[in-house]
């Protein structure tokens, strides 16, 4: 194929440049790519080439609103050659662009001792996560370090090789062959075990704000101790993915990672639409399925708790546990009787407390006997 | 074999597939760069009908590989047929007490015991379409090893040598975002989101498809399909949902679309409960349009 002529190659290059600085990760072979696509169809038909660079240069669906509009900018067209996809109607809920820059700063490690008195651990344990001063939160906060989170666990399809269980044929044919067709040993597999996706979808409303900084901790907890198989999410006016942001070793930095990544900290809260969000662009998809999902939310519900409802009913049906965390259940005399709380109760399998450190270790070990 | 877009787009729609100009460009550059066509997008908007059609269209032969979870090399590539082997082996034996040990290890590892899996014959079969399909269902291992095959075209069997393709086979694979596929793959690939097609491609899809459907009913599905992408549903409508709700209601004799006709064939196209009540209630609504 010829290439084509250098001032074009110069204008493909500079448009890979600029989708670069718009956020998309476009690597050196994908340029390279651009650029034979490019040769093939011919610069000068248009829709060509922005249908040759969405196939090259996007990884997904996420990267397409960012390359239409370099595409315009950049070729100076008014805009980009229709999509035949009809307009999204609007939503309350908007799903937040991922951001996965890590934040910079260093802090203490989670390996640093636990240096408090063992009584006045087991006090600080059981206060209210609210009602912490500035001191107390630091201590806390290592503590999260003595978690200890366990992954739930499925029985798989897949058997593996094992002592006892059901007769192999073929690995016992493949071992008798070794012995020259003398069946010599019987090989066993029985099925095994695989660990359960877990979900965590964290509110970080206003009224959850207190606890926003503890939840975050437990969720990097769990995320580090099972990395392919968690994600976290957080709800309120939208839904971010955070599970990049807590992938970092160090819960500092994890902590700011989120903390750049997540737009609307102390907002509104609307847990229907926002769970829908989830449902639609990933539960339905198959991070829901089978997986132990847990809410951790006061279940105060601005939107329409009907649909609160409904949605809860969907996601239980996908979930193969739905856990609710609610922070007030721990205080004495709480009655679920929020419009949303009472919504969502029907649909929950476990509804546990999440206002201290002792009731997060409890929630991890609702999790991990899920 | 095919010159432009357009050529492709043109022998894509004789077997009965009508794609839009950004896939028949996709598709054509797949063609002409050599690489692989990865393909995402609502189950039902006809990626893996895209394959099938992609291989009749230049006439060469589909070789499919469904993914699932815990396929591993010996599904995809080759396994040795173990029970042949022990009984050739048992043969050997009784007809020749003194035959040469060398020659009868390699009789049991030649050609006839040899059990050609999917990605190994298309390799053998090139020119031939490959089609992966439901990548997203295996586990990340097996996206690894399948990316070593795509990128060198060869497969080495130890006892027997390297299989290489002389001409690299057409590869589609199609992903429905149950998970993200790794970074490298997506690389090697070409990417195409396939959406809903627009209502006049539908209807065009639904008349070559289905042409014993009336012009008026097949008009009036379609029409209602998309409005019922519009509204909000959890599963939306795909395509394969349309050709089937109009071929169910041609089989019930129906001439046109009405609120009754509708309600009874509604199974055919929506295929969740709450989506079922949701469209019943406004189905006189969503057909007066």
């Amino acid at each position: 194929m010829a290439r084509t002529a250098p001032a074009a190659d110069e204008l493909l290059l500079g448009f890979t440049r600029a989708l670069r600085a718009a956020g998309l990760a476009v690597t050196a072979d994908r340029a390279r790519a651009y650029a034979d696509a490019v040769a093939v169809v011919g610069l000068d038909d248009r829709r060509a080439t922005y249908w040759a660079g969405r196939a090259t240069l996007c990884r997904g669906p996420d990267d397409f609103a960012p390359y239409d509009r370099v595409f315009c900018a950049w070729f100076e067209e008014a805009e980009p050659p229709l999509t035949e996809r009809r307009q999204q109607p609007p939503q309350h809920v908007l799903q937040a662009p991922l951001d996965d820059d890590g934040g910079a700063g260093g802090g203490d490690g989670e390996d640093d001792a636990l240096h408090a008195v063992a009584s006045d651990v087991e006090v600080l344990r059981h206060r209210d996560v609210a009602q912490l001063d500035a001191a107390e939160r630091a201590r806390l906060a290592r503590m999260f370090a003595s978690l200890r989170p366990t992954t739930p666990t499925r029985t798989s399809y897949r058997r593996r090789p094992a002592n006892r269980g059901s007769v192999d044929p073929h690995a016992t044919l493949r071992r008798s062959l070794a012995q020259l067709g003398e069946p010599v040993e019987i090989r066993f597999r029985r099925r095994s075990t695989r660990p359960r996706r877990t979900v965590l979808l964290i509110d970080v409303s206003g009224s959850m704000s207190s606890y926003a900084d503890a939840l975050l901790r437990l969720g990097h907890r769990i995320v580090t101790a099972e990395p392919a198989r968690t994600e976290v999410f957080t709800v309120g006016t939208r839904v971010t993915r955070l599970t990049e942001a807590l992938r970092h070793r160090d819960p500092e930095r994890a902590l700011m990672a989120a903390g750049a990544t997540v737009p609307d900290w102390s907002g509104g809260t609307r847990l229907g639409e926002a769970l829908k969000v989830f449902l639609d662009r990933w539960g339905q998809r198959g991070m829901a399925r089978g997986a132990v999902v847990v809410l951790m939310s006061d279940g105060w519900e601005r939107g329409d708790a009907a649909l609160l409802g409904e949605q809860m009913a969907r996601l239980r049906r996908l979930a193969h546990k739905v856990v609710w965390a609610n922070p007030h259940k721990g205080i004495a005399g709480y009655q679920p009787v929020q419009v949303g709380m009472a919504a969502a109760l029907p649909h929950v399998d476990e509804f546990v407390a999440g206002h201290s450190m002792a009731a997060f270790e409890q929630l991890v070990r609702v999790i991990g006997d899920a | 074999m095919t010159a432009s877009p357009q050529e492709l787009a043109a022998s894509l729609a004789r077997t009965g597939y009508l794609c839009d100009d950004a896939l028949a460009t996709v598709a054509f550059l797949a063609l002409e760069l050599d690489r692989p066509l990865l393909l995402e997008g609502e189950p039902g908007t006809g990626k893996t009908a895209l394959a099938e059609a992609l291989a009749e269209a230049l006439g060469l032969p589909l070789v499919r590989l469904q993914c699932y979870e815990g396929i591993d090399a010996s599904q995809a590539l080759y396994d040795w047929d173990f029970p042949r082997q022990i009984l050739h082996l048992r043969a050997v034996e009784s007809v020749a007490g003194d035959s040469d040990l060398e020659e009868v290890e390699q009789g049991l590892f030649s050609e006839r015991f040899l059990l050609a899996r999917p990605v190994l014959r298309a390799l053998r079969e090139s020119p031939a379409v490959l089609l992966v399909d439901e990548i997203d269902r295996a586990d990340d291992e097996f996206e690894a090893f399948l990316l070593e095959v795509l990128s060198t075209h060869q497969v080495s069997v130890p006892e027997l040598g390297t299989v290489v393709a002389e001409t690299p086979p057409l590869v589609v694979l199609t992903s429905n975002r149950t998970r993200e596929l790794h970074d490298a793959l997506k690389r090697r690939c070409l990417y195409h989101w396939i959406d809903h097609p627009s209502l006049e491609r539908e209807l065009a899809i639904l008349r070559a498809r289905a042409p014993e459907v009336p012009e008026r009913l097949a008009h009036q599905v379609a029409a209602l399909v998309h409005r019922l992408r519009d509204a909000d549903l959890v599963k939306e409508p795909g395509v394969a949902e349309t050709l089937d709700w109009a071929r169910a209601l041609h089989r019930l004799g129906a001439r046109e679309l009405d609120v009754e006709s509708a309600a009874r064939t509604l199974g055919a196209a929506v295929k969740h409960r709450e989506d079922v009540e949701r469209v019943r209630a406004a189905l006189d609504r969503l057909l007066a349009g």
